[in-house]
């Protein structure tokens, strides 16, 4: 064998074993914790309230109040990171005031989520007196997803070819008929690719909804959206650290039907894009 | 001969991207119902011209331009550029479909002109296909999608999708750049027929489909026109040294 076919060997091994390391932690994650969970996993588990200091019973209020703050996250955050997002590549011109909302987005991006969990306390709890509630939890993760969102559809339109445009408006079609009928249909998949993305991620962050919705223990509904709910991660961040005594197979329980839950999510998107790559004739 | 109407002029216009000057002083009469070759090397401002004429050149933010065109005397700046485009449309060098079915293709412009009812639709998307030479090639399977087409079947494609928005106008960029002599021959076909009821301009590096197809021929050469005359003249008694150094091959 010669040299330079051994550094091929050596630069393929190396390139295989980065690959095995994003891997291995995936599935150590899972594995760990579906053998450390699965027993708990029951149906009462997911249809009961907490007891007994939360050491008995199920957590079928976490399971709803995460579920609902993902829904009033999606409200909000998908029209206006798309809505922007439109603008910001089919209409703005590039200008200063342009070019600052850019580097914007891309510095929301990078901030720590228990900066936004203030900042939501401070606005939406605070200054706009919605007090502790599902309102100002959802507006909360809402603007944590923004900048993801935003890109994602951002990249989705700029991938969509000029020419579709130019065919386009070259027939005489308006702008927003362009945008809807040349530009948008082709975006889709990237769009939901992003924001599932984004509402996963919001889905598990603890930070921001700690000050601003999560209850520590109320094993009820919420009835309006004025009120706390219980959340999957600060659940288990509760039960993990703050109660004595707490049962291990309850928080790898929990963690489980977590992650279920952003992989529905997923799984959701990945269908949605298989179908509207179909319609994809290019 | 009879007097022949001017459909769109051109007033001593000059075009700009940023500061660079790409067309000088053009004042041209294009008349109705004829073929108009614009030739001259590359970079010498011809597709710019063309796309001056229906306000595609201002999709790119850098361009700007002073001057004036009418269309059926009207100042094109008192146009809404969705009716202007609908009124002038365009063929492009490499021929650019939609990764929809080859009706969609052509229904697209009668939809966003706001034609509603299937029946109104497909006899339209079937006439523009019958006047661009396509129907009995594709009649079979109008579902399928148009990007599986031959490069001389999507150009009369894009020809057929211009034609369904009912223009007065259409502008060829170039339209047989890409495409085998037969297509190319079936594109002249379909211009040949067009004439009647359209007035047609052709951008071509191919002096030799110009001296074909058109019947006034305008020489363009660093943004400047050099020549406009009958293609016959042009082509045998150019007045301009340029013009006989560039038709007859020796530069450009």
């Amino acid at each position: 064998m010669n040299a330079a076919r051994i550094r091929q060997k050596i630069a393929f091994f190396v390139l295989a074993v980065a690959t095995l390391l994003i891997v291995i932690p995936i599935l150590l994650t899972i594995f760990y914790i579906v053998k450390n969970g699965i027993s708990a996993v029951t149906w009462a588990f997911i249809t009961q309230s907490p007891r007994n200091g939360m050491k008995e019973g199920g957590i079928f209020p976490a399971i709803v109040g995460t579920i609902v703050l993902v829904i009033g996250t999606m409200l909000f955050s998908l029209p206006v990171g798309v809505l922007s997002a439109i603008y910001l590549v089919e209409y703005a011109k590039d200008n200063f005031f342009t070019r600052l909302i850019k580097l914007s987005v891309v510095n929301l991006s990078g901030i720590p989520s228990i900066v936004y969990g203030l900042f939501g306390f401070t606005l939406f709890v605070l200054l706009m007196g919605f007090g502790t509630s599902i309102l100002a939890g959802s507006l909360t993760l809402a603007i944590m997803s923004l900048p993801v969102i935003i890109t994602a559809t951002k990249e989705a339109l700029e991938s969509v070819p000029f020419s579709f445009r130019e065919i386009s408006f070259s027939l005489g079609a308006t702008r927003w008929q362009t945008i809807r009928y040349c530009v948008l249909p082709y975006a889709i998949p990237g769009i939901l690719t992003g924001t599932v993305l984004s509402l996963s991620r919001a889905a598990g962050e603890t930070a921001p909804i700690l000050f601003t919705v999560a209850a520590f223990y109320l094993p009820r509904l919420p009835r309006s959206v004025f009120d706390q709910v219980m959340a999957l991660p600060y659940h288990l961040y509760v039960i993990s650290t703050q109660v004595p005594n707490m049962p291990m197979e309850l928080s790898f329980a929990t963690g489980f039907v977590l992650i279920a839950l952003v992989f529905i999510m997923n799984l959701v998107s990945i269908i949605l894009r298989a179908h509207y790559r179909k319609k994809k004739l290019w | 001969m009879v007097k022949q109407e001017t459909i769109i002029k051109t007033v001593g216009l000059d075009c700009y991207y940023g500061s660079l000057c790409v067309l000088k002083d053009v004042s041209l009469e294009i008349y109705k119902n004829e073929i108009l070759g614009i030739i001259g090397p590359a970079n010498s401002g011809k597709t710019t011209f063309l796309r001056a004429l229906n306000k595609l050149n201002y999709l790119n933010s850098l361009y700007s331009q002073k001057g004036d065109i009418f269309f059926s005397n009207e100042s094109i700046k008192n146009i809404g550029e969705n009716i202007l485009r609908r009124k002038i449309g365009i063929i492009f060098a490499l021929p650019q479909v939609l990764p929809v079915s080859i009706f969609n293709n052509v229904a697209y412009g009668p939809k966003v002109h706001g034609v509603t009812g299937k029946n109104t639709i497909s006899q339209i998307v079937e006439s523009a296909l019958k006047k661009a030479y396509l129907w009995d090639e594709v009649k079979d399977r109008l579902n399928e999608s148009a990007v599986h087409l031959s490069g001389g079947q999507q150009q009369r494609l894009c020809i057929a999708r211009t034609l369904a928005v009912e223009p007065d106008v259409i502008l060829y960029d170039e339209p047989c750049s890409g495409l085998d002599p037969i297509s190319t021959a079936k594109v002249e076909d379909a211009m040949q027929q067009l004439k009647q009821s359209y007035t047609q301009i052709l951008v071509t590096n191919n002096t030799k489909q110009a001296a074909r197809v058109t019947e006034r021929c305008v020489f363009l050469l660093m943004g400047e026109v050099i020549e406009v005359g009958k293609t016959t003249t042009l082509f045998t008694e150019p007045q301009d040294k340029r013009t006989d150094d560039y038709i007859t091959g020796r530069f450009g």
